[in-house]
């Protein structure tokens, strides 16, 4: 067990590593500077993509402040839904249900109404674009930290709470001293799931089609989005390269070092069996620098936390909980005026549809139902085998487990142009080649899930299986299927409503200067977007949320129940 | 000095609603008094909602019926003055010893230096100075919970209650712990002028506690209220103690309305197996001998082994009727009237003999007058006979018990039903 590190000031000395959090800092600053004064610029329609690889890092700085930015505003929106969702049985009831549907909506479906009502906010400034660009991504990531932190926050230990209410913590208190640490471990792991998903929808959040306008932002997935387009095949390998080397140095400098850090905030008091390292957070806990800023940062959060007791006096509880119930109210007052407006306008765009569309939506639907489920049975022929022995094998899994983690982490649609090339030269076109395109969006879900099932199967009871020699069928269907089955399950909802989402990026798919499609729902969503036939949109968009809830209601809900009161192994 | 009441519960009840209107009642009618310089300990088995009882003297949780006063006050919710300990700790593992204690004074309006002396001042005083930075995962479970300890006593609380505190620690842990507890609040270091303690350990309770409040389940009602004046520090392996135990052990396992046979102080009384005929022959004789006689020069009078005359001469002494003196049986004034009478005053003295100093009789008679129909099954009475004697000797007591009752008229005997039953109302008092 590893003592915290702690450093008295009286050592403080500056050391090599100083000067590189200086350096770095005052970098990140100088680049989010610069591209913010970029997307002030008038907005040029024609914007063209320079294929010069010296181009690549700027692009991908600008991407990389997208996601950055659409991840800040995900983190907010999580913790306020959360919190509101969580205030009462009234709330909890309307907004969870809203969170499971709007999870269901494909990102693309959000697309032509965020870009055309930011567009006539700024009209001829690409800073309309670009936000619509943010908050699409934003769409993206931001439903699964919200449940996330929903969860959290309404599993902390009933004497925890206790301590809160009993030592009377003010809301500001409760939420910095009980609220955030404990669900510090899910947000950040949901974190990182959703920043690999920001890069997922940057090909199509960069560069797409609306109403036979080409809209185009300066971005790494508009860069591979524009090679694969030419059919240049170097260039789209230059961008992917770039990705992963961006997505592999974002695991190193952020994502290990705050898991490693968050371990501070498990519940459990048994050490795990392995520590969790990064070697680069065992290095910035040496820099003298960084020590100082967290002790500025700690006490200024003790002095708003101290000041929150004063006003709380002040002002009185009954004020600030007024105050609080009147922005809510108005909140939701905007919210519902809204929904009335856009089923209003809703129900006037859908009174061109014909009985035609319906039947279109329809076939559209089957064809999709069919692609989602043997691509998810075909991860699920191979994942089960292999995660179960990553699972049962240590060796094999700390081995295995990194290479597959960097594969997962590469987004399914930079991938494709590359996977489609292959399919063309193959032959069999898109409608079986959809498929692939999903299994590689959705596989990975099942196959960590799978892995932490197996690995989770208690050793006695494997050690058991062994002395009275149950092999071969007898063991999968006595020990390994039932002792993975809620993680299983969870990973094909997961899986599940992933493929349905990748049912519109892998339908429809522009390659070579040429868009390809196929019938299926998704290319549906996919084709009324670009052309701007919003009736249709809408109306393929709800079936698909339809579709997408309603499996999850009849089939996963009552598997994970199942799962979770015959199959729980404690 | 009249003692001052720090809470007070009235009438408490609490009920949660389960699945469709179903009503669960956990607590009904609770009504305590916790007195300053009180330990009290509650006890019940699992389930009867002692928890509960101690979130709602917290203010944590809400009755449904009844109200708390805090020194005469109605408490609505939680008051800085009554600091709990949990079973679980609930430490925040996040933070250091010291800040998981400082935090709880952040809304006091204290500034930091003030803080972090009255935080160490409270770790000091449980014992874990040094351990100030360390974090709650690298301490065992009894130094977590000293350090949930002084979270409690750093607010400087007028009420200390501890819900099952040591049940997640092993024996040796404990028992420290509770060891250093006491040490504290007898030298009144405590900053508490009382606590309450919720446990399923009945040794806890007699080692910690001034006073076992018993809680019946199902709904959890107060069964008994027993003082434990035992010396401190309390010798576990003392006669006194084990009988505490014992006593405490067969309140909680027995149902409500046996309890007040099993708070009578001291050993049950053992009733000799003499015949009500065979006692007044007894009598009879020695009235005739001069109302004196030695108890060997007895025993060839009657040529009757001195074994076989004892228990006669023990039923008379317990009616009152003689006592013995240096070897002789000698009658009272009673024995000698009782010598006297004739047959219906003979059973009205008897009648009221057995009631006054006869307590199984007693008993059963006060059981059978508070019983609506009057009428009571053997098995009953054996039942809690069993409590004190071994099942054959059960029986040879309530045998007697019968003779005895049925001869003073007091209650008569169904043998075909096994009952007992009252021909008319018998005032015991």
């Amino acid at each position: 067990m590893k003592l915290p590190i702690s450093m008295p000031l009286e050592t403080f000395r500056i050391r090599s590593i100083d000067f590189a959090v200086l350096i770095f800092i005052i970098g990140i600053l100088s680049l989010i500077i610069y591209i913010a004064s970029e997307w002030g610029a008038p907005y040029e329609r024609t914007l063209e993509i320079d294929l010069n690889p010296a181009k690549i890092p700027e692009y991908s700085a600008q991407s990389l402040v997208r996601i950055f930015l659409a991840y800040m505003l995900s983190l907010v929106f999580s913790i306020w839904y959360g919190y509101t969702a969580s205030r009462s049985k009234f709330h909890e009831k309307i907004m969870i249900p809203l969170l499971d549907i709007l999870q269901s909506i494909p990102v693309l479906s959000f697309l032509p109404a965020v870009v055309l009502a930011m567009i006539s906010l700024f009209p001829g400034k690409r800073i309309g674009l670009e936000i619509a660009c943010v908050l699409l991504i934003f769409t993206g990531q931001v439903w699964n930290m919200t449940f996330s932190f929903y969860h959290s926050i309404n599993t902390i230990p009933k004497e925890m709470r206790e301590v809160a209410k009993l030592f009377k913590f003010n809301k500001f208190s409760k939420f910095l001293r009980l609220d955030l640490p404990f669900s510090a471990i899910g947000l950040i792991w949901n974190s990182m799931m959703s920043v690999a998903g920001g890069w997922f929808f940057l090909m199509a959040c960069e560069m797409f089609v609306l109403e036979d306008k080409d809209f185009r932002l300066p971005g790494l997935g508009s860069y591979i989005q524009t090679a694969s387009n030419k059919g240049n095949i170097e260039y789209v390998l230059y961008g992917l390269g770039t990705m992963i080397f961006l997505i592999i140095l974002l695991d190193i400098l952020i994502w290990r070092p705050l898991i490693a850090w968050s371990q501070k905030f498990r519940l459990d008091t048994v050490p795990p069996e392995e520590e969790r390292e990064s070697f680069v957070l065992n290095i910035l806990t040496g820099s003298s620098l960084l020590q100082i800023f967290s002790r500025v940062v700690s006490s200024f959060i003790n002095k708003i936390e101290n000041l929150s007791y004063e006003s709380f006096q002040i002002y009185g509880k009954s004020f600030i909980n007024k105050l609080s119930k009147i922005i809510g109210l108005a909140l939701v007052l905007t919210l519902l005026s809204a929904v009335v407006w856009a089923i209003l306008k809703a129900s006037s765009i859908l009174s061109s549809i014909t009985l035609n569309d319906i039947f279109k939506i329809l076939t559209a639907s089957l064809y999709s139902f069919l692609r989602t489920s043997v691509a998810i049975l075909i991860a699920l022929a191979w994942t089960l085998p292999a995660g179960v022995y990553i699972g049962l094998n240590p060796r094999a899994a700390k081995f295995l487990q990194g290479i597959v983690q960097i594969a997962a982490s590469v987004p399914a649609t930079a991938v494709f142009p590359v996977i489609l090339l292959f399919l063309i030269k193959l032959g069999g076109g898109l409608d079986i080649g959809a498929i692939f395109l999903m299994l590689l969006g959705t596989q990975w879900y099942l196959l960590f899930n799978i892995i932490a099932g197996a690995s989770a199967i208690p050793k006695d009871l494997i050690e058991i299986s062994r002395a009275y020699k149950i092999k071969g069928l007898k063991k999968w269907r006595a020990l390994i299927l039932p002792g993975i089955f809620p993680y299983l399950i969870t990973g094909l909802i997961t899986a599940s409503g992933g493929a349905w989402n990748a049912t519109i990026v892998s339908e429809y798919v522009s390659f070579g200067g040429q868009m390809m499609q196929t019938k299926g729902l998704g290319a549906l969503i996919s084709s009324s977007s670009a052309e701007g036939n919003f009736a249709l949109l809408l109306l393929s968009t709800c079936m698909m949320s339809i579709i997408v809830v309603s499996i999850n209601r009849l089939v996963w809900k009552r598997l994970f129940i199942l799962a979770k009161t015959k199959y729980t192994l404690e | 000095m009249a003692k001052e009441v720090i809470l007070e519960t009235k009438g408490i009840k609490k009920s949660f609603l389960v699945g469709k209107g179903h009503e669960v009642v956990v607590l009904d009618d609770i009504n305590l008094k916790v007195y300053s310089g009180e330990f009290i300990s509650i006890l019940g088995q699992s389930g009867a909602g002692k928890s509960t009882l101690l979130r709602i003297m917290a203010g944590l949780v809400e009755p449904s019926e009844g109200e708390v006063l805090y020194k005469g006050v109605p408490l609505k919710k939680a008051n800085a003055k009554i600091a709990v300990v949990f079973q679980s700790f609930a430490l925040f593992p996040w933070y250091t010893v010291l800040e998981n204690v400082k935090i709880v004074l952040a809304g006091e309006g204290l500034d930091e230096k003030e803080i972090h002396e009255k935080a160490i001042k409270a770790i000091d005083l449980v014992g874990l100075d040094g351990f100030e930075d360390a974090y709650p995962r690298e301490l065992s479970g009894g130094m977590r919970q000293r350090v949930g300890i002084a979270r409690a006593l750093v607010v400087e609380p007028e009420l200390l209650l501890m819900d099952e505190p040591f049940s997640a620690l092993d024996v040796l842990t404990a028992d420290n712990l509770r060891g250093d507890i006491i040490d504290l609040w007898k030298e009144g270091k405590m900053p508490a002028k009382a606590i309450v303690l919720v446990t399923h350990n009945i040794e806890e309770a007699v080692s910690m506690a001034s006073k076992a409040v018993i809680l019946s389940h199902n709904p959890g009602k107060i069964k008994a209220e027993i003082p434990i004046e035992l010396p401190y520090p309390r010798d576990r392996n003392s006669r006194d103690f084990k009988f505490m135990l014992d006593k405490i052990y067969t309140v909680l396992v027995k149902p409500t309305e046996e309890v007040p046979f099993l708070l009578t102080a001291g050993r049950y009384q053992f009733l000799p197996h003499a015949k009500v005929g065979a006692i007044a022959g007894l009598i009879e004789l020695v009235h005739d001998k001069g109302g004196k006689i030695d108890i060997y020069a007895l025993s060839s009078e009657l040529s009757m082994e001195v074994d076989d005359i004892f228990p006669l001469i023990e039923a008379s002494v317990i009616l009152d009727f003689g006592e013995i003196k240096e070897g002789d049986f000698i009658l009272t004034e009673k024995g000698k009237k009782w010598a006297e009478a004739d047959t219906l005053e003979k059973k009205e003295i008897f009648k009221e003999e057995a009631l006054q100093n006869v307590q199984l009789i007693k008993q059963i008679v006060q059981v059978l007058s508070t019983i609506s129909k009057h009428r009571v099954s053997e098995e009953f009475f054996i039942d809690i006979l069993k409590n004190h004697f071994t099942p054959e000797e059960s029986w040879n007591q309530l045998e007697t018990a019968i003779d005895w009752g049925r001869y003073a008229e007091l209650f008569a005997y169904d043998y075909d039903s096994g009952e007992l039953y009252l021909e008319e109302l018998v005032r015991t008092d």
